[in-house]
Order: C-alpha cells, then structure tokens, then sequence
C-alpha cells in the first residue's frame, strides 16, 4: 500500500498545544557508553525472545493469539530508563516486550506462552494476560482500548495516594479510536492525573493503516480538545524516546497533569501470527528494517565509538540467547497446569 | 372558574410529600413562574411554582401538613374577574381527592431527578445473624445504604465513592447524601457522563490497591460500561493466575421503577449472575442492604449490589450495632412455613410478601426465602426448604428467558427431583421491552394474583 508507505517515517516535531504547554519534542538522550550497552542488550532480549516466541507458535507450542513486538524495542526499553520505582505499565496485547522491559522473568513470561503451570499466571492467561504486582505491570489486556481507562485509574490511585508515581498507559493507533480512551483523556486532564499515555503508532491497526482509520493522523494532537499536551517522537530511536520519557515523567510528577507521547514506531512481522500483512509492501518493511532499525542504531553507535568491538556485541548476543534458550527450554518443558487448577483463583 | 393547585408528583415513584412552607398568602396576587410553596419529600425540598396568574384565594392544606397525596388540592387560585372570596368555596373540605386528575396546575422546579417512594415500615421474621434482644431502629433502604457507605469509609482510608452526581448533588437518588461533607471530595468523587471510562478508571485504581464504591446512576447505564465490569474486573484475578483482581463494588438502582419505560428499566440480577469472578447482592430489606454493602465494599472480589429505587423509600428495622455486616452468598427465611416455598430476592419480594398474606387466609402456610445475594446462590436453604414443603414457586422482575428463575428450577430438578411434588413455576416480568403506558406497564411485571395462582397450582388447590 503505497498510501501507508508515504509517510516519512519518525520524523519528530513540535505540537502547537505543545507550545502553550511549554513542551517540545526534546532532542534525543545523551547516552553514557553504559546506558548504550543496557538498551542493546534490553532491545536485543526482547528481539530475541520474540523470534523465539515465533518459532515456538509455528512448532505448536504455543497456542491462540501471539502478537510479536519485533521492531519497537526501542520504545518501552527507552522509557523504562525514565521510570522510578512504582512507576506503574499496563498496555494491550502485544505485550512480551512490555514484560521484559518491566523485568518480568523471560521463563515465566514464555512458559505462560506455552501454557505451562510455570507461567507467570500458572497458564492460565496465555500471551495476552500476564500481570505482576511486584513490578508493578498491570497487564497484558486482550480488549483494544480497554487498558486506557485500567492506566487511567492506577494514577487515579497515585494521586489519591499523593505519591510521586506515574502510570505508563500504552496503546496503539488503533486503540485510540476507541471512545473509552476520550473518556480517559477527559477525566486524566480534569483531575490532572500523573499518566503518560503512550500511543505506539505503528502504522497499522491490525491490517487497516492509519490514514485508512484516522482522520487525524497526528496522534500527538488527539488530545486537544482536553488540554493535554502532546510530542511526537522518533520511536525507532531509543535515545529520543529515552528523553522525551523525562521530559514527560517530569511533567507528570511535577503535578501537571497527563501526557501525551506518540512513538512512531513500526512492527516488522504481521498483527498476529496468521497475518501475511498483503495489505503493505515488501519494500516499506525492508526500508525500515535497513535505515531504522533500533537495535541497528545503537550497534552503530557503539562500534563507531567504539565502545564495544563486534566480538564484544557478538558476546552479548551469546548472552541473550542463552537466557532466551533458557526460557524456551523450561517452558517446553514444564508440566501444564495441574487440573485443580480450573477452579482455583475465581474468586478470593 | 377558580384553578385548583394540586400536590405535584416531583418524581415518578412519588406519592406523597410535606407542605412545609407557603410562600405566598391569602388574597397575594400571584404571576406565572411565583414560587408559592416548598414542598419536602424524604431527599430533598423543591419549590413550587405557579403555572397561572390570579390570586390566591385559598390555602387548603396548610403549612407544615405532611403526607399530601399526590394530585390533592393543596390551594385555590381566582383567576381575572373572580370573586376571591367566592372562590375557594366547598373546596378542601372533602377528603383530599387522590385519583388520578388532570396535569396538575402547579409545576416542580425539581431539584432532584430522582423518585420517591414513601411507604409503610415492613416487617420482617428475625434473622439469625443478628443477636435476640437487639435494638432495632425503623430506617429506609436509603439511609441505610448511605450509612454502610459512610461506616466503611470511616473504617478504611482506601475505601472511595465515585460515580454521576454523587458529590455536590448528593446522588441523583440521594443515597451519597452527606458523604462529601463528611469526607471531602478527594474521597467523593463526581465523575462526568462517561460510565464506561470511569468504570474502568474505578478497575484501575481497585487493581492498584484501593476500594472503590462505583455508583450508576441506574444499571441501565452500566451498559456502556459491562466490558470493564466483566472483561476486567471479573477475569483478572483468574487471568493473573491469582495475583491480581480487584476490590470494586458496582451499586446502584437496578430494574423498573415507574413510568420510565423500555431502555430504564430492566433487571440484570441474571446477567451479571452469569459470569464468574463476580459477586451479585440484591437486597430487600434496609438491614440486608446495609449489612450486605458493608460486607460487599470488605470484599476482595468485584460485587455488583443492585438496588431498587422503588425500595429506596420504604423503612425497616435496622438492628443498631456498631458493626453489622452479613454474609455474601447465604439466602435468609423470610418467614417459615410448610406448605410451599416460595424463592425470591430485591423488590420480588414485595410480590412474594403480599401473595403470602393472601394465601394465608386460605390456609396456605408459605415459606419466603429471601436470596438477597444471587450469586453465589445459596441452593442448600432453598433445597433444604423444598425438603419440607415439596413445592417451589420463584418470582423475579427480570426477563423470563435464562431468568435466576429458570437455573433455581433446573437445579432443583437436579439436586431434589425425589423431593418435588408438582413442576416448579417460575414467575418472572413479561417477555416484551417495559411499556411506558401504566396499564401496560402493570400488565408487564409480576403481580400478586400470579404468586397465588401458582402456589395454588403447586399445591393443588
């Protein structure tokens, strides 16, 4: 579809309600060698957790719906680097990624893939639902638009609370048309809730893309009508999303109120396992892949800066695929849920 | 001709109210729009406003009378060219006329949108959850639904209110009354038209920790916002593996009312009822409300408490102790007897109470039980009393089709068949959307002749 394809991809700018807030699109985050190396080694956990994710969906391991992050890394890894403790995540269900940046064991987030009773809710919530309080990630949704009103309401519990705590509440483009989600805006900005909502525009909702869906395009823009301001960022590029995480993290503990940020991003592979995505060409897929890949882009970094030699990166990539070995391994392996368990955890 | 004010209904269960104040006096010219009176109902004093010009020419009911029927002549007014003194004559010393009379000369500027039902207090058999001996203080479902709010509140830093008008308004039905003077409204919290969105804003933060009291305007408007209440608030905890659910109680005034038809009034008793993850409390009597909200808002699972407009009003004993809380999921007798058991819950009861009376003067001895919590449903009272009577009659407001009724029937067909002695008749609202017409609307819900008639099946009489 040439129509998706036109549109340059994560060019960032400025919103005018960005203005009045005295909020921009900030320049991209000045990264210690340390800092680079953690987001290589974060992005290229999920990257290869999710292929293996893929593998084990295609050997029948894994059942139902499976939704790959492939080529988004960069954002939730970025903006777990603005967070602080509490600082709470829920999102929909393309959700291993949010996991995994959230620090969620890759074994339990695989053997729940698998169904396995070492999963992370015993098999009973499968790659859509998976929760842990300790790290404060609330889901792993399965209803488009629904986690907006949830992530609405865990900073309804910060500000009730009067804690420093903001709740990062993901969706993608085509949750935000879902009339909950105004809802949401509407009473965050009225009651100046600390929530950053993060909107992963990746171009397509589901197969339909998102000049196809949205009559404004600008995702940054679609909270004006509340007064919350907006930023567009380059979401491919984990430095930027990094900054423009503190820049919204700040506002929100500072008592302003909620945030909008929209990461443009991209999904490499389909919406699901079963989509052939036939509705956009090889070549915008390749192009993106070549010139932004996020993982690609730090490598380059640090090569040319030589922070890290090829045979250092190539060890932690050793590394990472042994810790995602590790997990398939003990999520082929470990029993299914044992038969009591159907009756257990309904009611408490 | 003189007009005649009449008592204005202020809402569409009111039937009675007090004359507290006349603002205008004898002989006073009064214009449209003139505020002539206030009149109180059990929430709240609304003014009266005259409808025509001319004069006050008499006050029938005077200031301070309480329970005027709606539709009583309460003045008189002389119009352009009448004789005032004339014209209040043999006028008011008849017995109020309470038949339903034409639109009445005197509008409400309504400050609350919401009904009142004024009723006699019911009684009720003693229940075994509360202490013999204790004292007992008349008091309306309201009041009572108010006070266990306002009870677990002061308990418990994390329990919250939030919902349409519960704030400032003081609840469009006036159950919140009183609750943001106490507790401010970090703690009350008013909520835009937005049932869906805050629904799951009340998810969230339950999930978070807290404990919030979500309150429809009616579960009509719930509607809009089931798949929060299902998809998240009733699955989660399941989803999670247990880790995760959420404390949330969804309250408010569920089924008919009166008068305000198909997309107002329906019953969701069945509904919610069939989903697991979720609690289902519907009280009759104040006590059960009171006792079973503070138990709701304690519990760790979502509970969905429907109310009953109708029976908001209407007063029952109310056993004073400092902390009276009942246990979800347990049906109470309602009154024992040995011929019949008769099953149901909310304002079903008010059918199955009157339809008892009746049969017992026909040497009918009827055995109530009282659901009050619909799921877990509490089929050992309900089995253990057809034990003893062998026949079962259940009555509900709701739709027949997959109606509590219906699962009540077929699981005592399954558990105590030997038991039964004739088929069980299931009484529930007609099958068709609620008519606005009141003839058609009567004709719609269960009514008493029904229960009697289906006893008198049951039994063979």
């Amino acid at each position: 579809m040439a129509t998706a394809a036109r549109k340059a991809p994560a060019k960032s700018k400025s919103k005018s309600d960005g203005k009045s807030s005295g909020l921009s699109t900030p320049k991209p985050a000045e990264f210690t060698k340390e800092e680079e190396l953690a987001a290589y080694r974060h992005m290229l956990l999920i990257r290869r957790f999710e292929e293996k994710a893929g593998q084990l969906y295609g050997m029948g391991f894994i059942g139902g719906f499976c939704h790959l992050y492939i080529g988004q890394e960069a954002v939730v890894t970025g903006m777990k680097m603005a967070l602080i403790e509490g600082d709470q995540m829920i999102t929909a269900y393309r959700d291993h990624g949010h996991m995994l940046a959230m620090e969620l064991s890759p074994r339990g987030v695989m053997a729940e893939l698998t169904g396995r009773r070492g999963g992370l809710s015993k098999g009973k919530g499968g790659s859509m639902h998976m929760f842990s309080k300790e790290k404060h990630f609330y889901g792993g949704h399965g209803i488009v638009g629904a986690q907006v009103s949830l992530g609405t309401g865990l900073a309804f519990a910060n500000r009730y609370r009067d804690n420093k705590n903001v709740s990062l509440t993901y969706f993608g483009d085509g949750a935000a048309n879902q009339g909950q989600v105004y809802e949401s805006f509407n009473m965050a900005s009225l009651w100046k809730l600390p929530v950053i909502y993060i909107i992963e525009n990746n171009r397509y909702a589901m197969g339909t893309s998102v000049s196809r869906s949205s009559a404004e395009t600008d995702f940054s823009n679609r909270g004006a009508s509340f007064k919350i301001p907006g930023i567009q960022v380059d979401g491919m590029d984990v430095r930027a999303v990094k900054a423009a995480g503190d820049v919204a993290a700040e506002w929100c503990r500072a008592g302003n109120g909620p945030l909008i940020l929209e990461m443009q991003t991209y999904r490499y592979r389909g919406h699901s396992m079963s989509d052939p995505a036939k509705y956009r060409s090889k070549e915008e897929v390749q192009k993106m892949r070549s010139e932004h890949d996020p993982i690609e882009q730090v490598k380059a970094r640090l090569m040319d800066k030589k922070w890290a030699s090829e045979d250092e990166l190539k060890a932690i990539d050793k590394e990472v695929r042994d810790v995602v070995a590790d997990a398939a391994e003990f999520a082929q392996n470990d029993a299914e849920p044992d038969p009591s368990e159907l009756w257990t955890d309904i009611v408490l | 001709m003189p007009i005649e004010i009449l008592m204005p209904a202020l809402s569409p269960t009111m039937e009675e109210g007090n004359l507290s104040k006349w603002l205008k006096n004898e002989g006073d010219k009064v214009v449209a729009g003139d505020v002539i009176a206030e009149i109180e109902t059990d929430k709240a004093t609304m003014e009266v406003e005259a409808v025509d010009e001319g004069t006050l020419a008499k006050i029938v009911v005077p200031a301070g009378t309480e329970g005027v029927k709606v539709n009583a002549v309460i003045a008189v007014l002389a119009v352009d060219g009448e004789d005032v003194d004339k014209a209040g004559e043999g006028i008011g010393e008849e017995p109020a006329k309470t038949e339903p009379a034409a639109p009445a000369a005197a509008a409400a500027k309504s400050e609350a949108a919401a009904p009142v039902a004024a009723a006699p207090k019911t009684e009720v058999a003693a229940d075994p959850d509360i202490p013999a001996g204790t004292e007992m203080v008349s008091t309306t479902v309201r009041e009572a639904l108010r006070d266990a709010m306002a009870e677990e509140m002061r308990r418990d830093g994390d329990v919250f209110v939030m919902g349409e008008e519960v704030a400032e308004y003081q609840g469009a039905y006036k159950i919140t009354q009183g609750l943001l003077q106490e507790f401010g409204p970090r703690r009350v919290v008013d909520t835009p038209i937005t049932e869906h969105g805050f629904a799951g804003v009340g998810v969230g933060a339950a999930m978070a920790g807290l404990k919030p009291i979500v309150e429809f305007m009616t579960f009509n408007f719930a509607m809009q916002a089931i798949d929060q209440i299902i998809n998240s608030a009733a699955k989660t905890l399941y989803m999670s593996g247990g880790q995760m659910g959420a404390p949330i109680v969804f309250r408010g005034p569920n089924g008919a009312a009166a008068r305000v038809a198909a997309q107002h009034s329906q019953c969701y008793a069945a509904w919610y009822s069939h989903i697991p993850g979720l609690k289902v409390v519907m009280p009759y009597t104040a006590a059960d409300a009171k006792g079973l909200l503070k138990a709701a808002i304690r519990d760790p699972n979502p509970v969905i408490f429907l109310e009953n407009e109708i029976l908001y009003g209407q007063s029952f004993d109310v056993p004073k102790l400092d902390d009276f809380v009942l246990p979800i999921g347990k049906a109470r007798v309602h009154k024992q007897g040995k011929d019949v058991t008769i099953v149901s819950f909310g304002i079903g009861m008010t059918y199955a109470v009157k339809a008892e009376a009746e049969l017992r003067g026909m040497g009918i001895d009827a055995e109530i039980i009282d659901l009050r919590t619909i799921r877990p449903l509490d089929f050992d009272t309900i089995i253990a009393s057809v034990k003893k009577t062998n026949r079962l009659v259940v009555v509900e407001e709701g739709f027949p089709q997959s109606s509590v009724g219906d699962h009540i029937a077929s699981q005592v067909s399954q558990r105590a068949f030997d038991f039964l002695d004739a088929p069980v008749i299931t009484i529930a609202g007609k099958d068709v959307p609620m008519p606005y017409a009141a003839n058609l609307e009567k004709l719609a819900l269960p009514n008493v002749g029904e229960v009697v008639e289906a006893v008198k099946a049951v039994t063979y009489r």
